[in-house]
């Protein structure tokens, strides 16, 4: 599967894409390719510039800098639009129209849309078709959206965290249609700021951190560098000295504090005290999808 | 998109639009019953007492005014302000809706509520209240009172491109009743006092009703031409505002999400 991918044509693309809202920078020369076929998930933790990079993908967001493409047009095409569909972070649709009148009305838009009861089906909504949408639960509404998004047949899906807010039941059901949707050969771009839901769905996970990519690779090599233990202490060891010993994946100073990313997290704290008798303040925590996107990121501040 | 297709997706909005607002009691109540019971209490048991009908003719007039300019505003207003905060509209900008579409949505759902508050408001008049008028008189005025849908509906675009969410509904209520009232909607403004006659005059909603009160010759005098220069300049200058507030948000409007 990696393999067929990685000669897959590409359907969308973001080239040096720099994004700023007034003095805040959201995107810093992004690359970013989705392949035909695949799953892709675009995973960082909250205000990295995954929605802005959705949004440029979507054309909602004009492009500032770089370029951004779609099948090799711009991304608000008209030609576009009938090919992709999207599920946002956003807040809501009409409290007062049905199940059925938003999937009848979305399914309006394309020109050749699924069934309403295909769609009813794959977001799994039998039986609340008559139901006012802000009467759903919030599991419910989220499938709406789904449903929604696939009103168009699209070849290519965008999910802006689709599962936020979702209980795990929900989630879990959300991601078997997903992988549904994959079987049947569409094209996803999933973000999520959840390592376990990139590993669930993705081939290919790319990592972003404060507008770059910082990693990319499929969910097994990120969640190798995701599963260490972070080991801070006081010491006079240089992070050069640290970073040659067992099983570090990465070392760097912090304030007083030295860190150091490892998977032998045992055998480093052994060999540290064997070293600096006089080291002080020794923690060791589990390296989260957080502290392993600060390994990852190359402090260049 | 051919034609037909395009012509469905306007269609299907519109419904979709009416239907979503005939649900939502907060819209239904204030924009469809207030002129109607105003009506009922003002024109037919007060006005009815007199031997002239002139009370409940020229409130025929401006009840009509008020009940199309009650759709316009919020049904246009805050609801385009509403589904801009919520992200309704950026989701829908996402597909092949012809952005037309939305726009034609909101004005024919102000025009059927509109519509449906002045054949109410007729049938009062002819029946309850005994209001007489020649059979032209009606058509003109039905068809004076639903043209303000036009700057009405202007005003409310803009205002649902600057205001955000349910600090429209305050902006609409602050720019509904006090214009109505200011408009001599409720009373005919020579019993104001100077003042406030003179802000009369740079509001669309007396003009409007000055057009509506002509039909059945009460107007307060000025000529048709300056109240349509008004209506048509006023009309241009919201569109302008409009269209500067979504300039406005373009900018702004992932910010909050990103």
């Amino acid at each position: 599967m990696q393999a067929r991918q990685a000669h897959a044509p590409s359907l969308a693309r973001l080239s040096r894409v720099t994004h700023r809202y007034g003095p805040v920078l959201a995107l810093d020369g992004l690359d970013l390719e989705v392949r035909s076929g695949e799953v892709l998930g675009v995973l960082g933790p909250n205000g990295a510039g995954k929605t802005t990079a959705i949004s440029l993908l979507l054309g909602s967001l004009q492009v500032q800098e770089g370029v951004a493409s779609v099948f090799g047009l711009a991304p608000g095409a008209p030609e576009v639009r009938v090919r992709r569909g999207a599920m946002l972070q956003i807040s809501g649709i009409s409290a007062n129209l049905t199940v059925r009148e938003h999937v009848e009305l979305f399914r309006a838009y394309y020109p050749a849309p699924l069934s309403a009861s295909r769609l009813m089906a794959m977001a799994g909504l039998e039986g609340l078709a008559r139901r006012r949408y802000g009467k759903l639960s919030g599991g419910q509404k989220q499938r709406v959206m789904f449903a929604l998004a696939l009103a168009g047949d699209p070849e290519l899906l965008f999910l802006d965290e689709p599962t936020t807010g979702l209980d795990v039941d929900a989630r879990h059901r959300l991601w078997s249609e997903i992988r549904a949707l994959r079987e049947s050969g569409r094209t996803t771009v999933l973000t999520t700021h959840n390592l376990d839901e990139a590993d669930a769905l993705a081939d290919r996970v790319m990592v972003i951190h404060n507008g770059r990519r910082i990693a990319e690779g499929t969910p097994a090599e990120i969640k190798s560098r995701t599963a260490g233990r972070l080991v801070r202490c006081v010491t006079r060891l240089a992070p050069d000295a640290m970073a040659s010993l067992p099983g570090v994946v990465e070392a760097r100073t912090r304030g007083q504090h030295l860190e150091a990313l490892t998977t032998q997290p045992e055998v480093l704290v052994r060999e540290l005290l064997a070293r600096d008798e006089r080291l002080a303040d020794l923690t060791v925590v589990a390296a989260g999808l957080e502290e392993a996107f600060l390994a990852l990121t190359k402090d260049t501040t | 998109m051919t034609p037909g297709r395009r012509f469905r997706i306007y269609l299907l909005e519109a419904r979709f639009q009416f239907v979503e607002v005939l649900r939502e009691p907060m819209f239904a109540i204030p924009t469809l019953a207030f002129p109607l019971i105003f009506y009922l209490f003002f024109g037919v048991i007060m006005g009815t007492r007199g031997v002239s009908l002139a009370v409940p003719t020229y409130v025929l007039a401006t009840y009509g005014v008020f009940g199309v300019l009650g759709p316009a505003l919020f049904g246009f207003g805050a609801g385009l302000a509403n589904e801009r905060d919520t992200g309704v509209l950026l989701l829908k900008q996402t597909t092949p809706m012809p952005a037309g579409a939305y726009l034609f949505a909101k004005v024919m759902a102000a025009l059927i509520f509109g519509a449906v508050v002045v054949a109410a408001l007729f049938l009062m008049a002819a029946h309850a209240a005994g209001v007489a008028l020649y059979r032209w008189q009606w058509f003109a005025l039905a068809g004076v009172l639903l043209a303000g849908v036009i700057p009405f509906c202007a005003l409310g675009l803009a205002i649902g491109a600057w205001a955000r969410g349910r600090s429209a509904v305050a902006v609409v209520n602050l720019v509904f009743l006090p214009m109505a009232m200011l408009s001599g909607l409720w009373l005919p403004i020579y019993m104001f006092p100077d003042v406030m006659q003179d802000i009369a005059l740079a509001l669309p909603a007396y003009h409007h009703a000055q057009l509506a009160l002509k039909v059945i010759a009460m107007d307060a005098g000025q000529p048709v031409p300056t109240h349509l220069a008004v209506l048509v300049a006023e009309t241009l200058a919201f569109l302008a505002v409009a269209a500067l507030g979504f300039r406005r948000a373009d900018s702004f409007s992932m910010r909050r999400s990103r």
